[in-house]
Order: structure tokens, then sequence, then C-alpha cells
């Protein structure tokens, strides 16, 4: 059961409309958000519009089985692609021999590195990983060859016949050793050191923690494997049909590699099975389009579940050692920390999530002073790169667990000394960068624990509720109940400098029936998360329709940027707000032709266009009679900066702050856990459509939960022990908590619509919540994610006892 | 020169089945999996792979009215029961109780897993069991969703078995 509330807040909702994105062109008229309390205007608001939980136009499709897939696409000539990959997580190639495979019925093609006809790598920062390895393999799983078969089960049998001769090398697979250790690769070891200093690093507190923490790696577990289907075009170009989180992207590296120009490769979305970060880099994409043009054919690929463990990156594995200084009243003076990523062994969007870890290295509170130490390394581990939270998960376990033993050792209550460090706005953060938009911070812990409890046990529960669940192993007598709290803070968009846009086209027309509708033409990937809705909602609400057609995701229109970094509701709204403003400027425009009112202020509403001052009005139908009007439109959010030598800079966008409390059962002999209620409070500026903010809340916190308490790929020299469902778990809905939650609204500046990201914060300090929760039930340390059975039945007790006055800030 | 795919099965046979109420046959190889045939031979592509082992539920399928994971299910064990996949809930362009459900609470996000687990529900709806929310959740651990939380799809399956929800959301 999810209890849920959600309305404006103490400090919020002023009753003015939310600043329109500064880079908006002056529209009289425009209708965002209707401000709250006027009733008038809401009475006149378009049906599912922005505000309302409208239902998804993809909805119905959906729960039919009709929705296409990337996987479900077919084409009666296609071809089947597979890949061969290595069994070795470092490895000379000494030689290859494709002449069996290539000479068995129903094969195709081969291919193999030397037939990439353009730019041998691609990779998202850096482009430092083969399309297909040539001489050496680094990590387990890479490609080496990829071929095209008739079937897709004849396509499985000539990879197996592909004899590669490997000469296994020395593995790198402790990322402690990486900056000292002979390069694996050309480009070294060492993807970013970053150093963070801020105020005065030699200060000290009355009190000081310290703590080494460690997060495991996670994989994003999508339920829809990768899967694509690519189709020579006309041209000698190619067309690709493919689950993405950014089709430009995509589209660029794709044509590097194969050497075409950009307008030669043509991308379309097929409808994407979650993303979550998995999606963010070249997969399949390259290996597809290759076989494609090779053959002449259609060519699809579907990763099985085994490979696609192997085939896209994970969330980074980190290991954070932290020190946190105090004064005896719990204000915060000085944190510092040493955070080391294993980057795995290419750099994919490595350097960005260090950059996240370090600047949020302390969390969502005010303090004087840092010295902070970030490197990601390459190891022979499997890549790491994006995954929901990117890099502030990591942190946020480790300065959460340091506040809860900060707690301990000043004798304080930790949701008190959180709101007595609490950012709020117009301090600064550690990278020096001030708060000049919204920041909740006590709002949202306010909120998260103004939930009330989940109910004590009763006598009667069905064994199946008590930890452990279908094992019935636990006894109701043994099991302990804690509750623990954490904090966390996300930048949205992405960071340092980065010229970050997105763009729209909104056609607006009449249909045959003499209707007016628009078409929105975005490449946003919409991975679930709602962006269609929220499209639709968007060019309701500006336009006075109802009817909106989303045209296909493609590249056919300038980039949307990428589905991530919470970024698309600001980014890609933003830009379909934009089209809409100028479309919008240009009814008005033909209206005050028709109505002989050139200089009034016209306004619309839905379905018309009226003369507030006569009353005269005039049909949105009527003035399309002069033909459609279309507008394509860019939009970039406020220019940020670099970090310097420091740390220091104004490198975020906007930041989104979330409180998670958690409520375990847990059975201490057993190491059994149940997680049974999560309740937050969760900074979301506006909730542009509160279901769809609620139902990321709700599968934010479930991943969250994962990596609190059971999802770990399990890597062994440099092997995946455990690429499987089977051994890899992620939460079932037994396994899921309940859920409350509140909206703490307080419209963003800056922000289109005041609406701030919302798909990452659940996921963040849901993990640490649920550590401090067991902690609080066993008294043990759990020091690292996932908890595993053996750290509660066996692991080291209590908190590091405090160095009480201690001066070496080392 | 590449050869027609089905010369390259080995022991394909042709096999009837009862698909959504129509008798087809299909030729296959009597080990194949019953989900690859629904949708490499039958275009039937609601019914979605996301593990082949079974774990996530994605490809559950109805076989005689029981639901299974058609990703384990040879072909041969399928042939003259009665099967029905996502696309034969719909009846004359009605949704069903669950779908419907499914539709009222926005339960999907990204969709994948959906039909897995519309198809689950469809058994215990078809099967008259009236579930409290516990129960639900029981019922629903043999699927795997990985963006919702499930709490949404608990809320439609609560609401088809004929319970109200006790869930409330602004909008």
């Amino acid at each position: 059961m999810t209890t849920t509330t959600c309305g404006p807040s103490s400090t919020a909702a002023t009753g003015s409309a939310p600043a329109v994105t500064g880079s908006a062109p002056a529209v009289t008229g425009s209708a965002p958000v209707a401000p709250p309390g006027t009733r008038e205007r809401t009475q006149r608001r378009v049906r599912d519009g922005l505000g309302t939980s409208a239902d998804r136009p993809d909805g119905t499709p959906k729960v039919t089985g009709a929705f296409a897939f990337s996987s479900d696409l077919h084409d009666q000539r296609m071809l089947w692609g597979r890949t061969l990959r290595s069994p070795h997580a470092h490895a000379r190639i000494v030689s290859i021999d494709t002449s069996a495979a290539a000479a068995m019925p129903g094969v195709v093609a081969v291919l193999l590195a030397e037939d990439v006809p353009g730019k041998a790598t691609f990779g998202l920062e850096h482009t430092d990983q083969p399309v297909l390895a040539r001489d050496v393999v680094r990590y387990e799983g890479e490609a080496v060859a990829i071929v095209a078969a008739e079937h897709p089960e004849t396509a499985l049998r000539a990879i197996r016949a592909i004899e590669v001769t490997y000469e296994p090398l020395p593995l790198l697979t402790d990322p402690a050793e990486a900056a000292t250790t002979d390069p694996i690769h050309p480009d070294g070891n060492v993807f970013r050191t970053l150093p963070l200093r801020h105020g005065d690093v030699d200060a000290t507190g009355d009190v000081v923690v310290e703590g080494t923490y460690e997060v495991g790696m996670q994989d994003q577990a999508f339920l829809g494997p990768e899967s694509a289907l690519a189709l020579p075009s006309d041209d000698g170009g190619v067309e690709l049909f493919i689950s993405t989180q950014w089709l430009h992207v995509d589209r660029d590296q794709v044509a590097a590699c194969l050497a075409l120009p950009a307008d030669q490769v043509h991308l379309t979305l097929g409808g994407v099975g979650g993303a979550f970060g998995a999606r963010e880099d070249v997969s399949l994409q390259v290996h597809v389009c290759l076989l494609a043009l090779a053959t002449g054919r259609p060519v699809k690929m579907l990763y099985s579940r085994a490979e696609s463990f192997l085939g896209h990156v994970h969330r980074h594995p980190a290991r954070m050692r932290y020190r946190h200084h105090a004064r005896r009243d719990g204000t915060l003076v000085k944190v510092e920390a040493e955070i080391l990523l294993d980057g795995g062994a290419y750099a994919s969007s490595s350097t960005a999530v260090l950059a996240n870890a370090v600047c949020f290295a302390a969390g969502p509170y005010r303090v004087e002073a840092a010295r902070i130490d970030g490197q990601v390394v390459r190891t022979n581990n499997p890549p790491c790169g994006a995954m929901r939270g990117f890099g502030v998960v990591q942190v946020c376990f480790a300065h959460e667990a340091q506040m809860d033993r900060l707690a301990a050792a000043l004798d304080m209550d930790p949701v008190e000394l959180r709101l007595h460090n609490a950012l709020k706005p117009g301090d600064a953060i550690i990278t020096g960068q001030r708060l000049t938009g919204t920041a909740p911070v006590r709002e949202v812990i306010e909120a998260a624990m103004a939930h009330p409890l989940p109910p004590d046990p009763r006598e009667d529960e069905p064994a199946i509720a008590l930890p452990g669940g279908a094992g019935l192993t636990a006894r109701r007598e043994d099991v302990r109940r804690g509750t623990g709290i954490a904090v966390s803070i996300k930048n949205l968009m992405y960071s340092e400098g980065f010229d970050d846009y997105s763009t729209a086209r909104v056609r607006l027309e009449t249909s045959p029936d003499g209707e007016p509708f628009a078409t929105v033409h975005s490449a946003c990937a919409e991975v679930g998360q709602g962006f269609v809705t929220l499209a639709q909602q968007i060019t309701r609400t500006a336009l006075g329709i109802e009817r909106v057609v989303l045209h296909a995701a493609d590249t056919g229109v300038g980039s949307a940027g990428s589905t991530s970094a919470s970024r698309q509701t600001w980014m890609s709204g933003g830009a379909v707000q934009l089209a809409c403003d100028t479309v919008h400027h240009g009814l008005l425009e033909r209206a005050r032709g028709v109505l002989g009112v050139p200089d009034e202020p016209l306004v619309l509403e839905p379905g018309r266009v009226v003369d507030p001052a006569t009353g005269a009005e005039v049909a949105i139908a009527q003035l399309l009679r002069a033909g459609p009007l279309e507008a394509t439109e860019e939009h970039h959010h406020a220019p940020t900066s670099t970090l310097d030598a420091d740390g220091q800079g104004d490198a975020h966008v906007s930041f989104a702050f979330a409180a998670h409390r958690a409520t375990v059962d847990v059975d201490p002999d057993l190491g059994l856990v149940r997680v049974l209620q999560i309740a937050t409070g969760q900074d979301v500026g506006r909730a542009l459509n509160p279901r769809a903010v609620i139902g990321q809340i709700e599968g934010g916190i479930a991943q969250g939960v994962g990596l609190a308490v059971m999802e770990e790929i399990l890597v062994e020299d440099g092997l995946v022990r455990n690429p499987s469902f089977t051994d890899y778990l992620i939460p079932t809905a037994l396994d899921m908590p309940s859920v409350a939650a509140t909206l703490i609204e307080q419209p963003e500046p800056g922000a289109p619509f005041g609406a701030k990201g919302v798909g990452e914060p659940p996921t963040i300090s849901s993990t640490p919540a649920v550590v401090a929760a067991i902690r609080d039930a066993t008294g043990k340390a759990l020091t690292r994610v996932p908890v595993r059975a053996q750290d509660i039945a066996f692991g080291e007790a209590g908190a590091i006892p405090p160095t009480a006055g201690s001066t070496s800030a080392g | 020169m590449a050869q027609d795919h089905r010369e390259q099965r080995n022991g394909a046979e042709r096999l009837p089945l009862r698909v959504n109420g129509d008798d087809v046959e299909v030729e296959a190889a009597p080990m194949s999996v019953l989900a690859d045939v629904l949708r490499d031979e039958l275009g039937l592509t609601g019914t979605k792979l996301g593990c082949r082992a079974g774990d996530c539920g994605s490809c559950t399928v109805l076989v005689d009215g029981v639901a299974i994971t058609s990703c384990l299910m040879p072909v041969a064990q399928a042939a003259g029961r009665d099967v029905t996949t996502i696309e034969g809930l719909e009846t004359d362009g009605e949704l069903h109780p669950v779908q419907q459900a499914f539709s009222d609470h926005n339960a999907s996000q990204c969709g994948y897993c959906i039909p897995g687990f519309i198809v689950a529900a469809a058994e215990t709806v078809a099967n008259g069991e009236v579930l409290d929310r516990e129960q639900v959740v029981q019922s629903l651990s043999g699927n795997l969703c990985r963006c919702t939380g499930y709490e949404s799809i608990v809320d439609a399956i609560v609401d088809a078995c004929g319970h109200g929800t006790d869930r409330e959301v602004a909008s």
C-alpha cells in the first residue's frame, strides 16, 4: 500500500506562475501550470493537461501486448546476429580461425576487428573501447567476433565454431593497484583523479569519526535485454531500430565506426524495456549495423540474459574512507574522504561519475571545509558507467553512515543532527557553489519522519511476512525491528560546463474531421519514465487542445540528449514548451488578424483564442485553415562551469533532495532482513503528473532496497559469477516495502514549469536508510552494501568509537 | 549461398497448436520452447522473453488455463492443448478486466514485464479467487518488474479481483 500526500509545502506556492526558463522567447498569454487556488483558471484548463495524472499514451498497447519493443521487430528477410565474447578477463589474442564457422550452412557473415571500416573504437566520453577486440581482450565478455546467420541457433553454433587462441595475461582486478600497475590499455589505468579542497582544510573538530565503506557492483537489470534491427538503406547507409537512452550519440558513434556520414545513419527508437543507465553506452549498435551492411540484408540482434550482464556497463563498485569533524553541538566542521571507483576495462562515463561522487561526498549538509580525493581507475573487471544515481549512490551510502556514527559519538538524535546541518537556500556545497534555487532539505526530512511507522507485528501474521520470506526460517520471537534515516542531494542534468540541450518540433494542424491536433517530434528516449505522457500534457496546456500525437522518436529531428541524469522533464519538456510557445505566438498573430485587433493582448483558452477586452473569440480550428503552424526549438539550460584544480566551481545546474526513513525486521542470527516500509519526502519542484512521479519514487526505492540487501554482481578474478536472474536477485513483489511518500512542491526557478527531475533521488538515499535500520536492529557496523546474511550474523559489531579530540586530519 | 533457414532445423515437425482459440499448425523442432514458437512463428510478440530460465515470468501464458513460463515449455508439450497469450485476453475488442485495471492504474512504465503479470493475474481472476493485498503480493512472486516497485501492479490486480484499492494519489 502506498499513501501519498502531495501538494504545496509551507514555503512553496506563492501563487505566481512558475518562472519560464531563461532562454524562452517572451510570449504573452501562455498558460503553464495554473497557479494553485485560482479556481476559475483551473476550470478553463484543458483536459489531461499539466498537473493532472494523465494516462500514458502507450498505456493500452502495453497491456494488450501490441506495443512493439525493439526485440519484437521482424523483417521477412532478416538474418540473426550473434557476438562471440572473450571468456578471459585479460588475454592476448594469438589467433582467430573463422573458417569452420564461415563454412557452416546458413552462416552469411563472420566479421572481425579488421572488418570494421571506420573508427576502431567507441565510447561516451573517451573512445577507448574496441568495436571488436583485435590483439587483446580486457574483460570477460569483450566482443571478439560477430556473425550473421539465417537462424538464431545457427548463429549460436557459428560463434561456437570460431576458434580463438588466447594467451592469458596477468590480471589487474584490484582497483587499489591500478595506478601503480603496468598499463593494461594504451590510454593508461587512471581515468580521472579529482581532488577537492574547500575552506580551511586543516580545520579540526571536537569530535571526529572515521569509517571505511564499500559498495558492490550493481546491475541495472532491466527486463528487456539489448536488441535491435538494422536495415541497409538504398543510399548505402543504414536504418537502425534500437532500444537506447540517447539516439544521437549512438548515431554519431555508429557513423564513425562505419565510416559513414551521420546523415546516412538513421536511428529510430524501438520500444525500450527499461534502461536505468545501462543503455547509455553502445552495446550492439555498431555490430548489428556492420552485419547489415556486410550482408546487404536486415539483421536482428537480441542478447540473452547472461549476455546482457556482460554486454552493458554496471554501477561502479566503490571503496571510500571517510573522516567527519564536528563541534560538540553537532555542527559539521570538515569532511574528509578518499573515494576509489573501479571503472572496469573501459572508460564509459567514469569521469563524470567520479565528479558526482566527489562533488556530493559530504551530502546535503552545510560543511565549512572539505578535503576529498577521488580517483576512478581501469581494471580487468566489467566496465562500469551510468546507473540511476550516477556516483552519488556510492558516496551517499558512506556519508549517511558517517552521520549516524557522528550522532552516536555526540549522543545526538540522528535526525536532529541532520536537521542541524541541513543545507538551505543560499548555502554553498563543498564545490563552493551556492544554492540559488530551492533546497527543501529540512522539509524532506520532516516529511519522511512525519509518516506513521508501520504497525507492530501481528501474532497471526503469516510466516511468509517474516524475514527470509518463503524460506520460512525465521521465528517471530527472534525478529528485531529497526529504523533508520538517510538524506541525499543529487545534481540534475549534466555538469562541468557541458552545453546540454534538447530539441523539439511541434506542428499544429487540423485533421480531416476539422479538429485541431498537434504533433510533437522529439528524439527523447521514452524508457518507461513517462516523457510521452508529459509531452502531451505540456502541449495540451500550452496550445489549448486535447489531441496530441507523438511522432516516433528518431534522428530526423535534433538531439534531445540522453534520458539520464533526471534531465528529460527539464530539458525535453522545456524544448516542447518552447516549440509550443512559438506555435502559440503564431496562433495569436493569426487571431489578431481575424479579429481585427492588431494590438490587443489575446488569451488562448481550450479550443479558442479570446479577446478579453471584448469577449470576441475565434476557434483554433478556424485559425488553422490558413495552414499548419510548426516550430522547432532548442532548449539549453543555464551554463555551468568546470571544476578548478581544487574541485571548486559552479559546475551544476540544479539540485534535488530526498529523505528516506526505512523500517526493517531482522533475524540477527540468520542474517535475514525484511524491509517493511520506506517513508520518504522528496523535493520535486512541481509534480507535473503526480501518478507518474509516484511511480518513479516506488520504482527507485525498489532499486535502492535491492542494493541494500540483495543485488551484487559477483566478480572473481575478473569473471562474473552470477549472470542470471537465478543468481543475481532483484526485489520481487514480496521484497518490496510499503511506500509512504510526500512530494515537496517548491517550484524551482529556471526550471520549465518549476519541475525538478524525480527519477534518481528515490534510489540514492533509500539504500543507506535501509542499512541504518538494519544497524539499529542488530548493532552491527555494516559498512558494505549489499548487506549479506553473514555480515549480519557474523559481522563486526557497533559503531567504531569516535576519536574525540583528535587533531590529526591526515 | 544461404539456404532457407527451415532447412537448418534438425528434426522440425509439423505440430498442431490451439492458440487463442484458433487451431494452427507450426513447423518447429519439438523441443523448441513455446515462447519462441509463439513469437517467431506465429508473430505473437506480446509474450516477452526476459531470461529464458523461468526466473522473470515475462513469458507467462496460460496452457489449459494454467499460467506457465513459456520459455521453459517445449512446444511439443503444448501440442493439442489450449494456449492463451496476452493477445487472446481481449474479447470483441474489449480489454480483459485485468488489462483494464492495469490501464486504469497506469501500472506500466517500460511495460516489458506487463503481459506476463496480466496473464498470471488473469489466471487468478478466471479461477474466481478474490485475493486480498497480501495474497496478491504472494501470487506475483514469480514475476519480476524493474520499473514500478510493484505497487501499481498490485493495486491493479487487487482492483481486478473485485477489491477497491486503498491507495490515494492526488491528481
